[in-house]
């Protein structure tokens, strides 16, 4: 009870999910080890494993679709298991690829869902209408579901989660089956998400996925945590304290100019060219050197257009952690 | 509940109480049931009995169907009913519950707050109920053909079966439901459950009538036997006593449900069959 007190009604009414000593057997198997982790507030953390790593397995105790050999998963400090009601009433899911009975129209299986849910009814159609824009269907939304490719029924069931507007989200790799302007939709509406004070819990394989919209990352590999930290603590915590950036520019660079930053800017250790309109710059230090990085490549006049840590950086992580869990 | 923050949309939704989702799930399973080509298929069949059977009166005038209007329910009615609740609980029960895990419906009817035993009541009132309707047909065809030889004077006996086939429908699906959430296959639980109503059930209750010698009172097909007993001119005895092969050959008790004993066959089939179920569907794991 008392950790319900803290989760429901303490600190500030933030959503939340915990595990505590998580774990699931198969037989022998043990496909989630004693997982402990805590996601607190509105942000999107990224669940990153190669396949197998147990991603799926975790959040299929989130929502009660298997049972925990031992330990706990908490929603908002509730225990799904044994009151799934209660956790799950602001919890909007997509768990592996679900099917909807195929002779419903994604507007039937959208109002099941809104009325199981408590969506007033005043609101149902509305909401229905919008997720469905939101998701690109709406040309679709009064055909029969059987027909659907996998990537339209994934858009349904996109839709799906978002219906009821919850706080949380526990989203398994959302872009599987969509092409490549799917994904990037996809990435969007978690991005427009994260701007409503949404907690976004998300599997994904893919690091540049994690990377675009994630402000933190767990990585996990046979069923155990590797580590959970923010996007920039992580990378930079594993290169030796040492963050890499991605700037591009609207013009071509001249030869000097990787020299110029790598002397002139505090912090910056060195600026190599990807190609003529892109710098990696690697440097030493947090947010602050990060921001004072930016504005002196402002200040420098060259055009910059974009600025993002190098999806490479998290990527040389995850090589080397999952390597060292082999 | 207080929010502070306006983006808190969440807040407004209410989650229903679980009866209102039971109804919730009954309503889209329903409309998904009718939709489906099994609905179609049923109502063939249906169909297609009467068609024949109504043919095959009205050409041949056989005495069994036109002595008296209670032998003509009891010869249209008694047999074929019993055949086609049986049916309808394959059709609509045999994958219900497997099929959700089989065919991934599961993930996306489950995560939600939502009780499993809600969704399983959910769906067995929605076979319930499209089974219903198509038993509806075949009472309504059936009643048309016994008005037509035997005019508008129904014999309360039908009503009886009639209520009674209702009944014995509700333990079949039951049975199916809980049958098929033993499975994760849809084609194995459809099988085992069609071949244990078209066939086992009818063997295991002739072998131990006949052979062991004793009354098959847990079988749920011998309990529905009195829907076509309760058509017959006088209610068969309890216990008949033949003599086989000869005037010294071993006697044979044949049996014979009586209505509270059928009654209580079929209560106590759907009772224990839907409590097994529910444990059944709420332990279930979706790996
Ligand atoms: N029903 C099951 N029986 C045995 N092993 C399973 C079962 N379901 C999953 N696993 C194993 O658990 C591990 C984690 O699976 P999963 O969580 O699906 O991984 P992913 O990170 O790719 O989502 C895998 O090695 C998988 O083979
Ligand atoms: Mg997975």
């Amino acid at each position: 009870m008392t950790r319900e007190f803290v989760g429901e009604r303490g600190r500030l009414n933030e959503p939340s999910i915990q595990a505590v000593g998580l774990t699931k057997r198969y037989g022998s198997f043990t496909a989630l080890d004693s997982l402990n982790l805590n996601v607190e507030g509105s942000k999107c953390v990224g669940f990153l494993g190669p396949n197998g790593a147990g991603k799926t397995t975790t959040l299929k105790l989130f929502t009660d679709l298997i049972r925990a050999s031992s330990g706990e998963a908490l929603v908002n400090g509730v225990n799904v298991h044994t009151r799934k009601k209660k956790a799950l009433e602001s919890v909007g899911t997509l768990i592996e690829t679900p099917e909807i009975y195929p002779s419903l129209t994604p507007r039937e299986a959208l109002s099941m869902v809104a009325e199981t849910r408590g969506v007033p009814a005043a609101e149902r159609k509305k909401r229905i209408e919008d997720v469905v824009t939101e998701v690109r269907m709406d040309e679709w939304v009064d055909k029969r579901v059987g027909k659907f490719s996998k990537g339209m029924k994934q858009r349904i069931n996109i839709a799906a989660a978002l219906l009821s507007d919850p706080r949380i989200f526990l989203l398994d790799e959302p872009s599987t089956g969509l092409d490549p302007r799917g994904m990037s939709e996809v990435r969007d509406i978690v991005k427009s998400l994260k701007g409503k004070q949404r907690l976004i819990f998300m599997s994904s394989h893919l690091l540049s996925e994690v990377t675009d919209i994630c402000d933190e990352v767990a990585m996990i590999d046979h069923g155990k945590l590797l580590v959970y930290d923010t996007l920039s603590n992580v990378t930079s915590r594993f290169s030796g304290g040492e963050n890499i950036v991605e700037v591009g520019f609207l013009r071509p660079l001249d030869g000097g100019v990787n020299g110029r930053i790598a002397s002139g800017v505090p912090g910056v250790t060195s600026a190599e060219r990807v190609d003529d309109r892109t710098l990696r710059i690697r440097f030493n230090g947090g947010a602050s050197t990060q921001e004072r990085l930016l504005s002196n490549l402002v200040g420098m006049n060259l055009g910059v257009i974009s600025y993002k840590p190098a999806s490479s950086a998290l990527e040389d992580v995850y090589l080397s952690l999952i390597k060292d869990t082999k | 509940m207080i929010r502070v923050n306006s983006t808190e949309v969440a807040s407004k939704n209410q989650v229903p109480g679980s009866l209102t989702q039971v109804g919730v799930t009954m309503k889209y399973t329903f409309l998904d049931y009718l939709r489906s080509r099994r609905f179609f298929i049923l109502l063939v069949i249906v169909l297609l009995i009467s068609a024949i059977l109504t043919i095959v009166v009205g050409y041949y005038r056989p005495a069994s169907f036109l002595t008296s209007g209670l032998s003509f329910y009891s010869s249209w009615w008694g047999t074929s009913a019993v055949f086609l609740v049986a049916l309808f609980g394959i059709f609509f029960g045999g994958d219900a519950i497997s099929g959700e895990f089989q065919n991934r419906t599961g993930y996306f009817s489950l995560p939600h707050p939502i009780r499993r035993s809600s969704v399983y009541a959910g769906k067995w009132l929605a076979a319930l109920l499209a089974s219903s309707m198509i038993l509806v047909v075949f009472t309504a065809i059936t009643l048309g053909n016994g008005a037509y030889y035997f005019g508008m004077s129904v014999p309360y006996q039908f009503g009886e079966s009639v209520l009674l086939a209702w009944f014995y429908l509700v333990a079949v699906l039951g049975f199916t439901f809980f049958f098929s959430s033993l499975f994760k296959s849809t084609s194995y639980s459809i099988l085992v459950t069609a071949v244990l109503f078209l066939f086992a059930f009818n063997l295991i209750e002739t072998l131990v009538a006949n052979l062991v010698q004793i009354e098959p009172w847990f079988i749920l097909t011998y309990g529905a036997q009195i829907i076509g007993s309760v058509l017959s001119t006088e209610y068969p005895a309890h216990t008949t006593t033949v003599r086989g092969f000869g005037p010294n050959g071993p006697t044979l008790t044949l049996y014979n449900a009586t209505i509270p004993e059928g009654l209580a066959i079929i209560a106590a089939y759907f009772i224990v069959t839907a409590a097994l179920g529910l444990i059944l569907f709420e332990r279930k794991e979706f790996t």
